[in-house]
Formats: structure tokens, C-alpha cells, sequence
């Protein structure tokens, strides 16, 4: 009986200790504590410091942790600007690590350790990020500093900010068009790209070759969802299609605008067969090689985004291509010349050790002309601020140019920012996945309101106690 | 003498100490955090809130991707896992059989459990790749069937158990060692009783390699439960989608959802949306899963030993 109370007591105290330290599993603080991140007193202000300074100081010093995702080529670009950096500004010293993701980053600004900028590849964070204070208020540094927010486009804005709070600045853009095979086109008799969906599929079944088995040899255009760049977010602005209510739910079955693209889907795919197509895609080269499709002219058009150029300019010189807007919806005209958006985006963590010196590094970064300029040359993305875009020392051809033109245009839209990041565009890709293969029945509305239903309820477990 | 005993209890619970504290650290705490954080709303990035049986409800009710990835995980324990068996038996059968270059069978037959999972997966996906593998091109010449392996929904989860066939290295040298181990006068006396093959495997090698088959099994259950790397990657590569860390993954599952199994819906949830304490409600729930498969197998293995008695 005394060894069983001394059992129950050890389990006892051994759930006591185990539930302690799991209360202390992360750093407490309340989401968008304000300027300089968490309230005084809370376990994690001890490794911040408070609000920034009232007017930014004349020297800054110290060294800053960049983490960022880049490798290879284009971590030699950002190494190139810090470098510019550090002779501006030569009491900061940056330690940069390269190829580190969101995932990294989370863990490391939930356990205290994170870096003091970090440069992430996704919009999908934003949310989570400005929602619960893992990167810090950017507002007041903006508004001390007089850093002009309108030399930003606004859909640039709206993807690096959360319900007022601006914990990010935008870091480069991709904008995405259509590319064309030039060759095809004038064997085929076309002297333009497609400008309507219409349009669109006229041309890429024109264009479809076929081999004696039957077997696809060229495709005119792929419609298959998950094929290199081809997913809803891409389609939605030249749909005109929108993906959440002002309240932060799925507007997917509600918005009519899906139908349509959904609709194209299908006759397409009709056009070349489930199977046939299925198979195509099966062989088709990896996305980021020389393998690609479209650069050895097994598609004659696709979806993609400015930086194919540089690949294509390496990779495959000889192939005569260019670029377009992607075409619009048939009732959507006014939408020409309008693209999908998205970018990276940069700010200071939670527990950032330095913020005034983060902050000079994010500063110089976004929203100085000549080093986003030497960035935007560097990586071959588009640059997220005015007078970078209009720098002439910007090396832009005529088709890099149609995506500077996709960027500057008032109607190019992005994937708007939800507390539980991209997963509601994955549940809407997913759920298209199944119904191009007609594994999703048969009935569009239904099938688009349990989409709704999946996401809100997702929704309600992120968010709701 | 009570001394001496001291000093023995002592010795004793210094060399159990530090086995004890890793223990605890490892496996006591992270058992009891996670069924703590599996009644919380926890983002990783702030405070865990109790939500009671919040997550619990959603995972019976609201998540229908989890069914789907419990059936396919379910579907690859109840086929793969005795198909892995019985083709390592097989093979470890033969092998031993074979008397002459036995060693370089048993290494030929041993080397794919070497190869790394990644590397291991990625070319088996190149080479059942309906479009270019050179499987169809094979299966074309002989007029047969060119099924899309695992571009195609029917067949991805056939295509993983062949790849599982392939590397049965691992547990082929466990039967082999243990089917050498089996005494020969047991087969001579099985053999003068008239027995023929069929029947010395049964009444002979089986129940002399019983406790391996069975650890066999469960570690082949517990593995298959956990399952992640082959499928997360077959599904990546048979997509054809870069993950060059832009944006949202959507490869999982590729294609249709048929190679998503519970830990990568599990993975997704916790360290992709951040549902932590979802998560954790799901661990909680395949630890249950896990337990339950191993009280039946261990029952059904008493049960044999008692229909013998």
C-alpha cells in the first residue's frame, strides 16, 4: 500500500512538473503588443527591448542576425547588398544564414532564439505573423522614420499587413503573365497571344499535337491544377474571383466568379483527355530545370511567373518566346493586363536582440532605390518600391518588362492574408484537384460550399477558444 | 551486510540514472505535454488556451482530410505491412536454401535497406513513371497493362508497397538469422513422421520463429503507423511541382489525396498551420491507435500459444 502511494505520489508530482513546464513551453505575450513588441513584464520582455525611440538615433551599432530562405545564385545577390550595407553602415555588423525556412523560423522565434530580420518566401504567414506578434509592429518605426507607405502598391501593402498591423515590408515581388512559344504561334497562324479564356482555349487545342498513340506530344496550354505554376491564387484576378469575406470566411462557394474558371477546367481537360493528360503531366520535366516543359517546347504556353526569364535566358536561349498578360474571363475584358501578386516579405522578430539596428537593415533593404535595384537586377524579381521600379538602371527587357507593367496595373490582386496563412487555398487546390479528375462529384455549388465548410471550420479551430 | 547493500542499491541507481532522466525528459514529458497541449489552442507562437475537448471534436467531426489520411495510413497497415512480412520470409527462405555465393545473396538482397529512403523513392517514382519509367516502357513491349503508378490514385498506394517489397533488406536478415537458428532434428523427425513441406513450415518453423514474426510484425505496425518520408517524397516528385519554398505546399497526397497517411496530415497541421494543439490531439489519438494494434497482436499471439497447448 506504501509503494502504491509513493507510485501515485511520484505520478503525481511527475504531471505537476511535466504541466508546469509546458505552460513555460513559450514565451508569453500578447499578439501586437504594441510598439516594440510584448508588454512589460511578460516572460519575453526581458529579451526585447521596448518601443522604439522616439526619433531614430544617430548611430546605431551592433550586429544583426539575417535569416532568409535564398540559396545559391540568389543568396549571392542578397550577400552582395549586405555587403553595400555594411560599408553604409559600418557599426552593424550582419551574420546572414541562408535556406532557412518559415518552419525554422516559427520554432526559433517561439523558443527565443530567433533571428533579429527575417526574410521569409511567403505571404501565407503574414496573418499569423502580424496576428500574434512573432514579428514585430512595424508601424511606429514607419511612421518615426517617414518612410512614404505610398511608394508601395497596394496590393503589395495589403499582403504585408494584418487588420491595421504592419509587421512586414514588402522584399522583392513575382507577378505573374503568360508565356508564349513564339515559333508555335506563327506556325499555327497566330500573330498575338490570347487575350480572353476563350481565346485561350481556341488557340491551345489548335495548338495541341498528338502523337500516332494518341499520347500528347505538344500541349497547347496545361490546365491541370498543380501543374509547375498553375493554381487558383494565379487565376483569381483576371477571373475577378476573390477568395475571403470581410469577416475572414471562405467567400469561394458564394463568389460566381469561380464557377467559370472551374468551368474552363473542365472543357479543357475534355479537350485532351483525363488520361491522356494525366500521363502528360506524369513526364513532365522538373519545374526548376532545363527540363521544364515550356522552355523545351512541350507546352506552347503557360502560367509563370517573371523570373522564367533568367532561367529561360541561361537555361534555353535559343527558344523564341514572349511574354503577355494572362488573358481574362470573357465578361472580365476590363481586367486586361491585371495578374496575381505575391512576394517576400521581411521584418523583425519577436525577440530580435537588436530592433533600431533590424530596423536600419529592413529599411535599407525595402526602400532604398539603388539596393532594391541592385536586388530586383540580382535575383530577377520585381521590385516592391516606386522609384526602384521606375530606376533606369533597372535591366528590364521587353518581357520582364510585361510583368513590371502586370505589377503597376491597379487591378493586380493578391491571395488575401487569414490567421491559419495558405491553408485555405491548399483545401480549394486540393479539393479542384479531385474535381478535374471527377473524384468530387458532380455538382459544382455543392461541391464549392463544402470547400467553404472545410475552410471556415479550419477557421474556427485557429481562432476560436 | 546492510551496508554492503546500500552501497549495491546505490551502484544500482547510479547506472540507472542516467537512462531514467532521458527517459523522463524524452518520452515521460513529451507524453504528458502533448495530451496537455491536445486540450489547448496552440500556435506555437503564443500562450496555449485551454479549448477542453475542442480539437477532439473537430478531428470525430469537422476534419474530413484526417479520415482520408487514417484510411490510407490503415489501408498501407493492413497490406503492407504483412506483404513486407511474408516477402522477407520468402525471400530469408530461399536464401537459405541456397547453398553456393549464399553471401552475396544475402548482401544483394540486404543493400536496398541501405539505401537512403529519399534517394530510394525518388528513383523508383522516375522509374514507374507512367509517361517515361522504364516499368511501362517494359510492361508497352509485353502488351500489357501500364497502370499510372503513383500518378494515379488506384495505384499510388500499390506502387508504395512495392517499393516497401524492395527494401525488405532489413527484416529478410532478422528471418534469416532466425530460420538458421531453427534446430534440424526438428525438421528430421518432422520429415520421418512422413511431413511434407507445407506441413514442417507449419508445425516446425513457424512455431520456432513465432517471437521473431512477432516483433516483426509490431515494428512493421508501428513503422507503417508512422509512415511519412517515402509518401511525403513519392508525392513531391510524381507532381512534378518545385517545392523551392515559395508559397503554399500542396503536393501532399499527390495524387487526389491517395498517398497521404495520418503523421504527414499531422506534420501538416502542427508545423505548417500551426494547429499544435490539434496535433497533439492527433498524436494522443494515434498513440491510441498504435497501442490498440499491439494489445490485439500480442492477444492473438497468446491465443496461438494457447490452441498449441
Amino acid at each position: 500500500m506504501t509503494a502504491r502511494l509513493r507510485r501515485t505520489a511520484g505520478v503525481a508530482s511527475l504531471s505537476a512538473v511535466a504541466l508546469t513546464l509546458a505552460a513555460c513551453g513559450t514565451s508569453g505575450s500578447s499578439p501586437n503588443a504594441g510598439p516594440g513588441g510584448p508588454t512589460a513584464g511578460s516572460p519575453a520582455a526581458s529579451t526585447t527591448s521596448a518601443s522604439p525611440l522616439p526619433s531614430a538615433p544617430a548611430k546605431v551599432s551592433g550586429t544583426v542576425q539575417l535569416w532568409h530562405f535564398f540559396t545559391g545564385r540568389e543568396a549571392k545577390a542578397i550577400d552582395a547588398v549586405v555587403a553595400d550595407f555594411e560599408k553604409a553602415y559600418p557599426d552593424i555588423k550582419v551574420v546572414v544564414k541562408s535556406g532557412q525556412d518559415d518552419t525554422k523560423a516559427t520554432q526559433a522565434i517561439s523558443a527565443g532564439k530567433g533571428p533579429d530580420v527575417d526574410l521569409s518566401y511567403s505571404t501565407d504567414i503574414t496573418g499569423k505573423f502580424c496576428s500574434t506578434g512573432a514579428f514585430r509592429d512595424l508601424g511606429p518605426y514607419i511612421a518615426r522614420d517617414k518612410v512614404d507607405l505610398s511608394q508601395i502598391p497596394k496590393p503589395v501593402q495589403s499582403y504585408t499587413e494584418y487588420k491595421g498591423v504592419r509587421c512586414e515590408m514588402p522584399f522583392l515581388a513575382d507577378t505573374y503573365g503568360l508565356y508564349y512559344n513564339k515559333t508555335m504561334l506563327t506556325a499555327a497562324g497566330y500573330t498575338s497571344p490570347p487575350k480572353t479564356m476563350s481565346e485561350l482555349t481556341t488557340m491551345a487545342e489548335k495548338l495541341t499535337k498528338f502523337n500516332a498513340d494518341g499520347s500528347i506530344k505538344v500541349a497547347g496550354f496545361v490546365p491541370t491544377v498543380g501543374y509547375y505554376e498553375d493554381a487558383p491564387a494565379h487565376y483569381a484576378p483576371t477571373f475577378g474571383a476573390t477568395w475571403l469575406k470581410p469577416d475572414g470566411t471562405s467567400n469561394i462557394g458564394t463568389d460566381k466568379n469561380w464557377q467559370p474558371y472551374l468551368n474552363w477546367i473542365t472543357q479543357l481537360t475534355k479537350f485532351y483527355g483525363q488520361a491522356k493528360l494525366a500521363k502528360f503531366v506524369a513526364g513532365a520535366g522538373q519545374e526548376f530545370s532545363a527540363d521544364n516543359d515550356f522552355e523545351k517546347g512541350k507546352v506552347a504556353m503557360m502560367i509563370d511567373g517573371e523570373y522564367r526569364n533568367a532561367f529561360l535566358k541561361t537555361e534555353h536561349p535559343e527558344l523564341s518566346y514572349a511574354t503577355a498578360p494572362f488573358p481574362t474571363a470573357d465578361d472580365k475584358t476590363s481586367l486586361y493586363g491585371a495578374g496575381y501578386v505575391t512576394g517576400n516579405i521581411i521584418g523583425i522578430g519577436k525577440g530580435a536582440k537588436n530592433p533600431e539596428a533590424a530596423w536600419v537593415l529592413i529599411k535599407y533593404l525595402t526602400s532604398n532605390t539603388a539596393a532594391m535595384v541592385k536586388l530586383a537586377n540580382g535575383i530577377k524579381n520585381v521590385p516592391t518600391w516606386n522609384p526602384a521600379l521606375n530606376s533606369p538602371d533597372l535591366v528590364a527587357d521587353a518581357n520582364f518588362k510585361t510583368f513590371l507593367d502586370i505589377f503597376a496595373n491597379p487591378s493586380t490582386a493578391t491571395t488575401p492574408a487569414s490567421p491559419n496563412g495558405g491553408a485555405y487555398q491548399v483545401t480549394f487546390q486540393n479539393w479542384i484537384e479531385k474535381w478535374q479528375t471527377g473524384k468530387a462529384g458532380n455538382n459544382l455549388q455543392s461541391g464549392l460550399s463544402s470547400v467553404d465548410k472545410q475552410i471556415n471550420d479550419a477557421l474556427k479551430l485557429g481562432t476560436a477558444p | 551486510m546492510t551496508g554492503r547493500h546500500g552501497n549495491q542499491r546505490l551502484f544500482t541507481v547510479a547506472l540507472m540514472t542516467p537512462a531514467t532522466i532521458g527517459l523522463l525528459v524524452f518520452f515521460v514529458y513529451p507524453l504528458i505535454a502533448t495530451f496537455y497541449f491536445s486540450f489547448t489552442r496552440f500556435d506555437l507562437l503564443s500562450s496555449p488556451q485551454w479549448v477542453g475537448l475542442r480539437n477532439y471534436r473537430y478531428f470525430f467531426t469537422e476534419d474530413p482530410v484526417v479520415w482520408q489520411a487514417l484510411r490510407n495510413t490503415l489501408w498501407l497497415v493492413v497490406v503492407m505491412v504483412p506483404c513486407r512480412i511474408l516477402f522477407a520470409l520468402g525471400t530469408a527462405g530461399i536464401v537459405t536454401q541456397i547453398k553456393r555465393r549464399a553471401g552475396l545473396l544475402r548482401t544483394l538482397f540486404y543493400l536496398p535497406a541501405l539505401a537512403p529512403p529519399v534517394a530510394a523513392t525518388v528513383a523508383f517514382v522516375f522509374l514507374f513513371n507512367p509517361a517515361v519509367g522504364p516499368v511501362n516502357q517494359v510492361l508497352g513491349v509485353l502488351h500489357l497493362s501500364q497502370p499510372g503508378w503513383f500518378a494515379d490514385s488506384t495505384w499510388s498506394k500499390p506502387a508504395l508497397v512495392l517499393l516497401g517489397l524492395w527494401g525488405i533488406g532489413d527484416i529478410m536478415i532478422i528471418f534469416l538469422a532466425s530460420l538458421l537458428d531453427v534446430p534440424q532434428d526438428q525438421y528430421e523427425a518432422a520429415s520421418l513422421d512422413g511431413a511434407n513441406g507445407l506441413q514442417r513450415f507449419r508445425y516446425v518453423t513457424i512455431p520456432s520463429i513465432k517471437p521473431v514474426l512477432l516483433f516483426a510484425t509490431i515494428t512493421g505496425v508501428i513503422e507503417t503507423l508512422q509512415y511519412f518520408t517515402q509518401a511525403t517524397v513519392a508525392a513531391q516528385v510524381a507532381s512534378g511541382q518545385a517545392n523551392n519554398g515559395a508559397g503554399t505546399a500542396t503536393t501532399l497526397g499527390f495524387p487526389n489525396g491517395s498517398t497521404l497517411t495520418f503523421s504527414q496530415w499531422l506534420y501538416q497541421e502542427g508545423f505548417t498551420n500551426f494547429y499544435l494543439g490539434y496535433a497533439s490531439a492527433m498524436s494522443v489519438l494515434m498513440f491510441l491507435i498504435a497501442i490498440g494494434f499491439i494489445v490485439f497482436l500480442l492477444r492473438r499471439s497468446g491465443s496461438f500459444r494457447g490452441a498449441e497447448a
